[in-house]
């Protein structure tokens, strides 16, 4: 009587489409994501039912926490060139490596005297120091309205296209500090711009 | 789960020296587990709710401008955004009625808006106007959530404007200030 072999099957699975599968999405995921700028101040945004998303460029994004403004725009090249024109402006020469500094930098918030000083930090040193926000006053000319009119110019001169204003506040900031920004853009005529709010989660309800 | 090559035995004795088959199969599985974790990483990673932009388009202050219409005062609605969460509103002047004082949401704004707009759109047959006026004590949340209601309500005309001392003074006397 012959014994009746059982044939052993390997235990082994082919991987190949697994694999493929995994990389596929890998690398969507990797495409995808967008680092996230880190806010140099806690910054709670307020809900609202807008569904309206956010312009992934050419966006320059005024971020308010703490009584203090933050700047920043879309653009490595707009910002190298918003510095050089705001150099000039204050007669401060910023040497090349500290124009590619402040180009990868997404938001800041230093007068432009300290501005030097700032770039010369180790990015780690950066998110340690608090930085005190740019200077704004009821003047005509501040150093924000500057950096504001500046980086429109920049992205005129560019791109040929019109700066978007976003303004991304912390919900408690008390509304002075908005109502300043909102008459700083008014004085530019700048009569358009976004509030930065995240989606409610509740359902909307119209009645 | 790596495979061992275990067909072609030794045991041949005396025949030509072959040199030994090597499977090309390779042992993807920590290929994968390094794959599957990755993919992990980048979906906790990314946030998937994108923030929002709202519209806000304020009204020109181009005193030049001499082309601008008024509004009459029966079809216009303030909001004193004051502080606490509280929102007072009145229909028309300042002083002529009195203010109400209410709360943000469901239950309080909205409804003011959707009963004001309808009474003022049945009794003058046009649109409601809203004058949104933040005071100092308001913060930029009550902003935003007034805005909100605009669009959610549907109130066509709305406009942000600066609070003057005498709406100052009802907001302080009602002690939301």
């Amino acid at each position: 009587m012959p014994r009746v072999k059982v044939a052993r099957k390997s235990t082994s699975i082919d991987m190949t489409a697994m694999c493929d599968v995994a990389f596929l999405l890998l690398t969507f995921f990797i495409l995808t994501a967008k680092p996230r700028t880190e806010d140099p101040v806690p910054v709670d945004i307020p809900a609202s039912s807008v569904e309206q998303p956010i312009p992934d460029d050419n966006t320059l994004l005024l971020t308010v926490g703490q009584n203090k403004v933050f700047f920043g725009v879309d653009g490595n090249d707009i910002r190298k060139q918003t510095l050089i024109q705001m150099g000039e402006k204050y007669k401060i020469n910023f040497t090349p490596e500290e124009q590619t500094k402040f180009a990868a930098l997404p938001t800041f918030g230093v007068p432009i005297k300290q501005l030097q000083g700032f770039l010369a930090l180790e990015p780690t040193q950066r998110k340690e120091f608090k930085q005190p926000g740019i200077p704004r006053d009821t003047t005509n000319n501040n150093e924000l309205s500057d950096w504001i009119r500046e980086a429109r110019r920049a992205d005129v001169a560019l791109h040929n296209k019109a700066l978007r204003i976003a303004i991304k506040g912390d919900s408690k900031e008390e509304y002075p500090v908005i109502g300043q920004l909102i008459a700083l853009l008014q004085k530019q005529k700048i009569n358009k711009f976004n509030f930065i709010t995240s989606l409610r989660a509740a359902p909307k309800t119209t009645k | 789960m790596a495979e061992l090559d275990t067909s072609s035995g030794g045991g041949k004795k005396g025949g030509k020296v072959r040199s030994k088959k090597a499977s090309t199969r390779v042992d993807l599985t920590a290929m994968v587990d390094l794959a599957f974790l990755l993919i992990t990483f980048f979906m906790f990673t990314t946030t998937l709710s994108k923030p929002k932009a709202m519209d806000v388009t304020m009204p020109d202050k181009d005193d030049q401008n001499k082309d601008q219409l008024a509004v009459a005062a029966s079809r216009s609605m303030t909001l004193l955004l004051g502080a606490n969460d509280k929102v007072e509103w009145f229909v028309g002047e300042p002083g002529k009625t009195p203010p109400e004082t209410t709360g943000y949401g469901k239950d309080g704004l909205r409804k003011v808006l959707i009963e004001n707009g309808e009474k003022i759109q049945q009794t003058t047959g046009k649109y409601m106007t809203v004058l949104i006026k933040p005071s100092d004590k308001s913060n930029y949340k009550n902003v935003v959530d007034a805005l909100d209601e605009m669009k959610i309500t549907g109130v066509q005309s709305f406009a942000i404007v600066d609070i003057t001392p005498a709406e100052l003074g009802l907001l302080k006397r009602d002690g939301n200030y």
